[in-house]
């Protein structure tokens, strides 16, 4: 039962970035009958995404969100000790985003860099790491910079996940403060079910090839992918979802010694309206706490939850505010974090176009 | 629950307007509002109604609403 608990550390200011192109989910009609479409956009909730353009990355958002809150909070970049980039969709294979955006961002060479790469629930993930090093003394500030470019993983030919993604990225600055109160994280994983999500071609196990290249109709539904595109179980991901996310959020409220009523903001990742509202009916939660951003970007996997805050939470987080995350996904991996929120500066969020900010400050 | 219980529910849980030609033998599958988005709805249903964990692969094997009502009741 893996509990972390980390105190005189948090989150002092916020940065996101979406692309500028909007996709309306009613009329993306391309492969599939407009009623189709409308039935399956009412039930996800979903009606706009942000899509990437050929130029921008999911670097190329973080970079953005990055640059508007270094700017903003008059953040000396030679303190930054260390950078974590968290994505499944990095620029390369090979080398580590992180270590390309340690040098995009003006960062020193004395500068801790890595990526994360983990899935829907890895900003909770990348918090333990970040916190944990923070606790050794000898790192002065750190960004933990999260994006995602789900919007070129999935196949629009089926039906199952042509609706969902979105692209976002999102920076947070963490520094050691005695402000901040205990932070509680509890963190999970589910190799059994590591095909409910997956995109199978590619890497080493299944290398890219004529093969996994080819489009092939895959259920009796008709949808249609490659094997170098993202495939999701839904159902039985649902199934897992709404038995194992109750459960650890009731874990994690025991070992704090808090109940549900002691959030100011519930933050879950954003699966779909179906799931979240589902979760939300089931645990009798206040939905006025549980800020959402799925109707207008989407689901933008590990980049969510940070995403819906900056969004949504933009003018409530000053002073001391306390915040339950909640995130679930590939792998399957799922998290809860109880975290102390004192005075977070949140920035405007920034449009990405051509890889470049448009209405940088 | 009985079976003639357990059909309202379903359509009320599938959303399936013509409840009263829901019979045990008809086959879900065939009805004009299922969908993909189906699986999720009863899946949703089970656990809702039943505390019932049921996936895809369970689904998958019944073609009838009394099927379902097996599963259910088992």
């Amino acid at each position: 039962m893996a509990f972390l608990t980390y105190s005189g550390v948090g989150i002092t200011a916020m940065a996101a970035a979406v692309p500028q192109r909007v996709i309306n989910n009613y009329l993306y009609t391309q492969y599939f009958p407009a009623e189709q479409v409308k039935e399956v956009v009412d039930k996800v909730g979903i009606f706009e995404r942000r899509f990437a353009d050929e130029e921008t990355c999911s670097s190329d958002l973080c970079f953005a969100a990055a640059e508007r809150l270094l700017a903003e909070n008059n953040v000396a970049r030679e303190e930054i000790d260390l950078l974590i980039f968290i994505s499944q969709t990095p620029d390369y294979r090979m080398p580590a985003t992180s270590v390309i955006l340690q040098h995009r961002l003006g960062l020193p060479n004395s500068c801790v860099a890595f990526d994360i790469n983990l899935g829907c629930s890895a900003f909770c993930y990348g918090l333990t790491v970040a916190y944990g090093m923070m606790q050794s003394g000898g790192i002065r500030k750190a960004l933990v910079l999260d994006g995602e470019t789900r919007s070129k993983v999935y196949s629009p030919k089926d039906r199952r996940s042509a609706f969902l993604f979105g692209d976002g990225g999102v920076a947070a600055l963490v520094e050691r403060d005695v402000k901040f109160g205990r932070s509680i994280f509890s963190l999970n994983s589910d190799g059994s079910r590591a095909d409910l999500i997956m995109i199978k071609g590619g890497g080493y196990r299944h290398p890219s090839s004529a093969e996994t290249l080819r489009e092939r109709v895959v259920d009796e539904y008709g949808n249609i992918r490659s094997d170098e595109q993202g495939y999701m179980n839904g159902g039985d991901v649902f199934n897992f979802v709404i038995r194992e996310i109750p459960r650890d959020i009731k874990r994690t409220l025991e070992f704090a010694g808090m109940t549900v009523d002691d959030f100011d903001h519930i933050v879950f990742h954003q699966a779909n309206n179906f799931i979240n509202a589902y979760i939300a009916k089931k645990m009798k939660l206040d939905t006025s706490k549980i800020p959402s951003t799925i109707g207008k970007y989407g689901n933008t996997s590990s980049a969510s939850v940070p995403l819906t805050i900056v969004s949504e939470l933009k003018g409530k987080l000053g002073g001391e505010k306390r915040l339950l995350l909640s995130a679930f996904g590939v792998g399957m991996t799922w998290a809860t974090a109880i975290l102390p929120f004192v005075d977070c500066q949140i920035s405007e969020i920034v449009e990405v176009a051509h890889g470049k900010a448009i209405n940088q400050v | 629950m009985e079976l003639k219980e357990f059909i309202a529910k379903f359509a009320e849980a599938i959303e399936v307007e013509n409840q009263e030609a829901l019979t045990g033998d008809t086959e879900f599958r065939q009805l004009d509002e299922w969908s993909s988005l189906s699986t999720m709805l009863l899946i949703a249903f089970f656990d809702e109604e039943f505390e019932k964990e049921i996936g895809g692969t369970d689904i998958r094997k019944c073609s009838t609403i009394a099927d379902l009502y097996k599963l259910a009741t088992d």
